[in-house]
């Protein structure tokens, strides 16, 4: 494009730049139209980012600066007091145990349910498609408090209650939808072709399958589990209602949340946040490609 | 020996019949290709037959195994792929290793043979390389040559081309030619090109809204075909159809286009005499009429519309009645838009189809023996 720009531009390189009025005003509009258009994008990073910064400030400053102003952009002076007493906070490695179990039998559950369930979807036109996409997206479509309240009871009688596993189980249904989408996305990003012609030149369907398929989406569903434990890891809400004692580290922040001192709640903030910021970092280019934009 | 035998196939998807009733012959070693419009059912019979996709009926043999029900890796064959299919992680060297590994080759065997395959198709220095790191072109290479390493000997390629530049493809089409007659392979290509069709296949079999229409050879398929949508589909341009009204006088049998008569060569007679005072449709090939710029007694005289200069022809567009057709004349054949030149007709050439059936009228050679 430059290029045919820069030829055209070559023979008269003085008129080119004299606008009417008519092409000042539309090239002027454009110009907005596009500073509008940062604008917003700036203001929705910052929306974000700023909130991530506090955190992660206000989590290595020293006790008194919290309540500083203005406050530094970077934490001087640097200083792991506030973690070091958040993580030496009563419960805090329990509850970290417990998140990471979860998050775990989550992910693990999650994983072994979604990859044949998104291989079907992908892969397969089966009676009663449609009906399983939409039951499974239907799952989030209830919000959580309805769906907890008869589960926690459920629960309580089966005798399941204020269990690590039992937490898990629920947030496998909760994680679910978002894992068998991605998956599903994931081996439709790898053409039938491939298994086709794995099994013209000798491989049994299973054996198209593991030589062929398992490699590329191998990667991507790795992604998938690590988004899943991200989205175990995060969830408060089930997680508050369907334990007691044995909380996950988002339950127990929660709960000790309105008794505990500013300080405390930025490095809880940070301690948190950083697992999600990680992983999400690494495998961003697969959840992108939830969306559809798969390219060959 | 690996004879294709295809017996009464039928393929429906929903209600949509995608082959209907095909019954089609491969001779060991042929070279046939699969031709027709898209959704005409070729892709569908060729995966039949690599296994890909089970009839709903029917049968299909190679050699003398029914493989009708038999998985794809225990019938024999490789196949090239219209998106060729090579497998991304990969290297060429393992992707052309693949079938001969899955078979459990010997490591030596595999050596060589992918060798063998690579020098075939030029791409030996690539073997070490992605398929990602390949042009479109070299990637269609690796997947003829992963195709040809297994040396089975049934070969079916689902519009191998179809993705290469113009260019490109009018090299590889000499090229695959050239390699298919060295490997010896029974052949089924499938395409919708009727050039490359032409150009390649020993015999062509054309399919519409899945039947097989005409399964002959290039020449006969084009200079004789069997109906008004063969002989519209294939040829750039296409087969001139024109309205005719036959008439019967003094016992011959004169075909008017307009005020003009065609005269049937004599083996036709007796087959259009009983379509005394219908209408028939007159069909001509471009390259088969005759332009004059001068009258002639036996030429028609018609408008020009449209001149095309192709370089080694002109193409004229010529309105006659209602009818619009091309016509194609020497490059030195000099002439404008709306002026008259005569046309002569061949008689030899004319095909002549009847208008209902849309079936090319075939004189029935025993009754003229008789």
């Amino acid at each position: 494009m430059t290029t045919v720009e820069e030829r055209q531009a070559l023979p008269q390189p003085t008129r080119a730049r004299v606008l009417d009025p008519a092409q000042r005003r539309a090239l002027r509009q454009m110009k907005l139209r596009r500073a509008g258009t940062y604008a917003l994008a700036i203001g929705i990073a910052i929306w974000i980012l700023l909130p991530i910064w506090l955190i992660g400030t206000m989590a290595f400053s020293p006790s008194d600066q919290v309540y500083a102003y203005p406050k530094p952009v970077v934490p001087v002076p640097f200083s792991t007091e506030t973690m070091q007493f958040f993580l030496e906070y009563e419960g805090i490695m329990a509850a970290t145990q417990n998140s990471i179990v979860v998050a775990l039998v989550t992910l693990a559950l999650s994983t072994v349910i979604a990859v044949p369930a998104g291989y079907a979807i992908s892969r397969y036109i089966f009676p009663g498609r449609d009906a399983f996409r939409l039951g499974v997206l239907a799952v989030r479509a209830f919000p959580i408090v309805i769906l907890a309240v008869p589960l926690a009871v459920t629960f309580i009688q089966w005798g399941m209650y204020d269990e690590v596993y039992t937490v898990a189980l629920m947030h496998t249904a909760l994680t679910l939808p978002t894992t068998i989408l991605v998956v599903s996305s994931v081996f439709a990003s790898v053409p039938r072709e491939f298994e086709e012609a794995a099994r013209i030149f000798g491989c049994t369907p299973v054996q198209a399958f593991m030589r062929v398929v398992l490699p590329l989406v191998l990667p991507g569903i790795a992604a998938a589990a690590i988004f899943t434990f991200v989205m175990s890891w995060n969830e408060v809400f089930a997680a508050t209602l369907l334990t007691i004692r044995n909380r996950t580290l988002p339950a127990l922040i929660l709960y000790t949340l309105n008794k505990s001192s500013i300080q405390f709640q930025y490095a809880g903030g940070f301690f948190m946040l950083v697992p999600s910021l990680v992983f999400i970092f690494f495998i961003r280019r697969y959840l992108f490609n939830m969306w559809g934009q798969i390219t060959k | 020996m690996a004879e294709i035998r295809v017996e009464n196939a039928v393929k429906t998807f929903g209600k949509v019949v995608a082959v209907d009733d095909v019954s089609l012959t491969v001779h060991d070693q042929e070279f046939v290709v699969l031709l027709g419009p898209s959704g005409c059912g070729k892709t569908t019979l060729l995966r039949a037959i690599a296994g890909l996709g089970m009839v709903d009926s029917g049968r299909v043999m190679i050699g003398d195994r029914d493989v009708t029900y038999l998985p794809p890796k225990d019938r024999n064959i490789s196949m090239v792929f219209q998106s060729y299919a090579i497998f991304p992680h990969m290297k060429v060297y393992e992707n052309i290793a693949f079938g001969l590994k899955m078979k459990r080759a010997s490591k030596e065997e595999i050596t060589q043979r992918v060798k063998a395959a690579s020098e075939l198709l030029h791409i030996e220095d690539f073997l070490d390389r992605y398929p990602s790191q390949l042009s479109g072109g070299q990637r269609q290479r690796v997947a003829v040559a992963r195709a040809i390493a297994v040396r089975s000997q049934v070969l079916l390629m689902d519009e191998p081309l179809s993705n290469l530049d113009a260019l490109l493809r009018l090299e590889m089409r000499a090229e695959l030619k050239r390699l298919l007659a060295e490997i010896n392979a029974t052949t089924i290509y499938v395409t919708h090109d009727q050039i490359e069709a032409l150009s390649m296949g020993d015999r062509i079999a054309v399919m519409k809204t899945g039947r097989i229409l005409q399964f002959d050879s290039p020449t006969k398929v084009y200079d004789m075909p069997a109906d008004q949508f063969v002989g519209g589909f294939i040829g750039t341009p296409p087969m001139n159809f024109l309205q005719g009204q036959v008439r019967r006088e003094n016992g011959a049998v004169q075909v008017y286009i307009g005020d003009f008569g065609l005269k049937p060569i004599p083996e036709m007679e007796p087959l259009l005499r009983s379509y005394d005072g219908e209408v028939i449709v007159v069909g001509i090939r471009a390259e088969n009429m005759e332009a004059l710029s001068q009258p002639a007694e036996d030429a028609l005289p018609v408008m020009v519309l449209v001149v095309e200069p192709l370089g080694s022809q002109n193409l004229l567009t010529i309105k006659i009645g209602d009818d619009v057709i091309k016509v194609s004349t020497h490059p030195d054949f000099t002439v404008a838009p709306d002026q008259n030149i005569w046309i002569r007709f061949p008689s030899e050439k004319i095909r002549w189809i009847d208008r209902r059936s849309g079936k090319t009228l075939i004189p029935n050679l025993e009754e003229l023996m008789a």
